[in-house]
């Protein structure tokens, strides 16, 4: 995104297993949206998409990015991690299907439905992962 | 209503200019950011406030004051009805009658009461068989607490489609008021007062400035601490009053029950609830309901005062010895409901429990309404939080840095009010100002150098030059 056009950029930290802090970046994205004036229906879904990918993070990986682009057409949600990768996508995006440990899915987290939310939540997905490296995830939604 | 409804939002709670000092308490209390100290006073921001009390509560000079109805007014009224929030209750000793109460009050100037746990028994039976109804929005918020509600229409604008479309037990017991009073022939509604007592200040706005209904039907509203003295002189000597009991018609212990948090879902019934009280916790739920985390719970009660209603400023008792008294009183009465045909033709009523009108958010987070302008703001709010120092002090009047930015990009203020900004920049200025002092005047100059070759012949000066001024 080139200067001239009014658009913003924020790169929040996630750590992984810092469940104390799970959920501040997509709460800090969710006050830029309304900062901004966009629509609440938009960022309601940008906030349960964003929030999904943030736990994710958590629950999985060892560290990690939620960064934010917004402009007058389009938010863009990226969430970058170090972690183990999804060994098979299409699998991990079928309802009901988690890999997370039990001890997290005693806390309500990891019930499978991560991923087809932030599908259902946004535009465009798209899901880059490298086994024992990270996840990519970037999620579009139009801004209007 | 009171004399002083302002055009746009009426608010209850106000500041008292001469006893407010300027600290900080309130504005880092405040969980709407609606407070910034200027000139010294701790100022509202109208649009923002949620009357919640919180700034009342926390204020240590009492600068924070609710503007209510006093008793004083009830001589402009034929006909005064009194709607006593359950939250009354709770204030005399243990083994207090609840219908001497109401008895009392009918006695300190009142001509009828409406006990407002009998309309919360209706509201909890309406609102199970909402919640029994499979339902497209989950899970429901309880309207009963006018601040959850401002606090959503302010910040959760997003959660407004959660809240129940159903009244609050005061509005109720107003509608059975009006029915009562009002709807009779020959009624003259300008001399009727219709006076709930009430435990906080976020009732005396919803009264003054309704949400989820056209018009409201009642007058006012006098706190509970300034009833109480009247009322604990009648029971004192209670034979006067004993009398009256029998006629009386007071909710069960679950309707008396809503006065505490908990109560409210006690008496709706089921497991799939949530009670969450203290606004700042309220907030941390209606963050989990805008994540879509709570999608399994039904309904949440929620209410600004620790506590529930027991614990609102404008009641008397600690708020955790009055609710072990409801409690007892709940369960002392849960099944004493009076069945009548009042209660059986209003069940049948919805008007009297629905709202006839939505309720309209009123975000506040906005920075502009042209969204190209509000980006290019929120990058430079951005840096200029990077450049303060994050110790979210106060002393400039904002509750925290990034408040600060947000009225910096506003034109509310300046960087300069930060304190440490301030002093970086007086240091600045005085080191400009050694540097100019340094900096020596030609014609001085030539004397100090003519004085130095007289002292020094032949030797080089190591005097540094001043620097250039930049």
């Amino acid at each position: 995104m080139n200067d001239t056009v009014a658009s913003l950029h924020f790169k929040f930290e996630v750590n992984g297993g810092d469940f104390a802090k799970a959920g501040d970046a997509s709460s800090r994205v969710k006050k830029i949206l309304q900062q901004i004036g966009a629509d609440q229906a938009i960022i309601r879904r940008v906030a349960i998409a964003c929030y999904e990918a943030e736990m994710n993070v958590v629950i999985h990986a060892r560290h990690g990015f939620v960064v934010l682009d917004a402009d007058l057409e389009k938010i863009i949600i990226v969430v970058d991690d170090e972690g183990p990768g999804i060994e098979d996508i299409e699998l991990a995006m079928t309802p009901g299907y988690s890999t997370a440990p039990d001890s997290v899915r005693e806390m309500g987290f990891g019930a499978g439905m991560g991923l087809p939310n932030m599908k259902s939540c946004s535009n465009e997905m798209e899901i880059h992962s490298r086994r024992d490296v990270g996840t990519t995830i970037r999620m579009v939604f139009e801004n209007a | 209503m009171l004399d002083a409804v302002d055009k746009g939002y009426f608010h209850s709670v106000h500041l008292l200019e001469d006893k407010c000092k300027g600290c900080v308490n309130c504005i880092k209390r405040c969980p709407t950011e609606a407070i910034r100290v200027r000139d010294g006073k701790a100022h509202i921001i109208e649009v923002r406030c949620i009357d919640c009390g919180e700034c009342v509560r926390n204020c240590p000079n009492k600068a924070k004051t609710v503007l209510a109805d006093s008793m004083t007014r009830l001589k402009d009224y034929k006909i005064n009805v009194a709607l006593p929030a359950p939250a009354v209750y709770g204030q005399f000793r243990e083994g207090t009658d609840p219908r001497k109460v109401l008895a009392a009050l009918l006695s300190i100037g009142f001509d009828h009461v409406i006990d407002v746990a009998f309309a919360a028994d209706m509201v909890a039976r309406k609102v199970r068989e909402v919640l029994e109804r499979p339902m497209e929005v989950r899970p429901l918020i309880s309207s009963a607490c006018p601040a959850v509600i401002r606090l959503i229409q302010v910040r959760f604008p997003n959660l407004i489609e959660h809240i129940i479309p159903m009244l609050s037990p005061m509005r109720a017991a107003a509608n059975i008021a009006k029915h009562e009073f009002l709807d009779k022939p020959g009624a003259q509604a300008d001399q009727v007062g219709i006076w709930f007592i009430t435990p906080c200040p976020g009732k005396v706005s919803a009264i003054n400035d309704p949400e989820g209904i056209e018009e409201s039907t009642i007058t006012g509203a006098i706190p509970i601490a300034e009833v109480y003295p009247l009322i604990r002189e009648k029971l004192r000597d209670d034979t006067a009053i004993s009398a009256m009991v029998d006629k009386l018609k007071v909710g069960s212990g679950l309707g008396v029950g809503w006065a505490r948090s908990g109560g409210e879902n006690q008496a709706i019934g089921g497991s799939r609830q949530i009670a969450v009280d203290g606004i700042h916790n309220v907030i941390q739920i209606l963050e989990e309901v805008e994540r879509g985390k709570l999608s399994d719970i039904d309904y949440i009660e929620a209410q600004a005062c620790v506590g529930g209603c027991v614990g609102g400023v404008l009641t008397v008792e600690n708020s955790f010895i009055t609710r072990r008294r409801i409690r007892l009183l709940a369960s002392e009465n849960a099944d004493d409901v009076q069945h009548d045909d009042l209660i059986s033709s209003a069940l049948e009523c919805e008007d009297w429990f629905r709202h006839d009108k939505p309720i309209e958010p009123r975000p506040t987070l906005k920075l502009d309404d042209d969204m190209a302008v509000a980006i290019r703001k929120m990058e430079q709010m951005e840096r200029i939080v990077e450049d303060l120092p994050g110790l979210d002090c106060g002393s400039c009047g904002a509750p925290n840095c990034q408040a600060l930015a947000e009225d910096v990009v506003r034109g509310l203020a300046t960087e300069m009010d930060c304190m440490f900004k301030l002093r970086e920049r007086v240091t600045e200025l005085a080191g400009e100002m050694m540097l100019l002092a340094e900096k020596v005047p030609p014609a001085m100059g030539h004397v100090e150098k003519k004085a130095e070759e007289k002292h020094a012949v032949g030797e080089h000066s190591t005097k540094p030059e001043p620097e250039p001024d930049k």
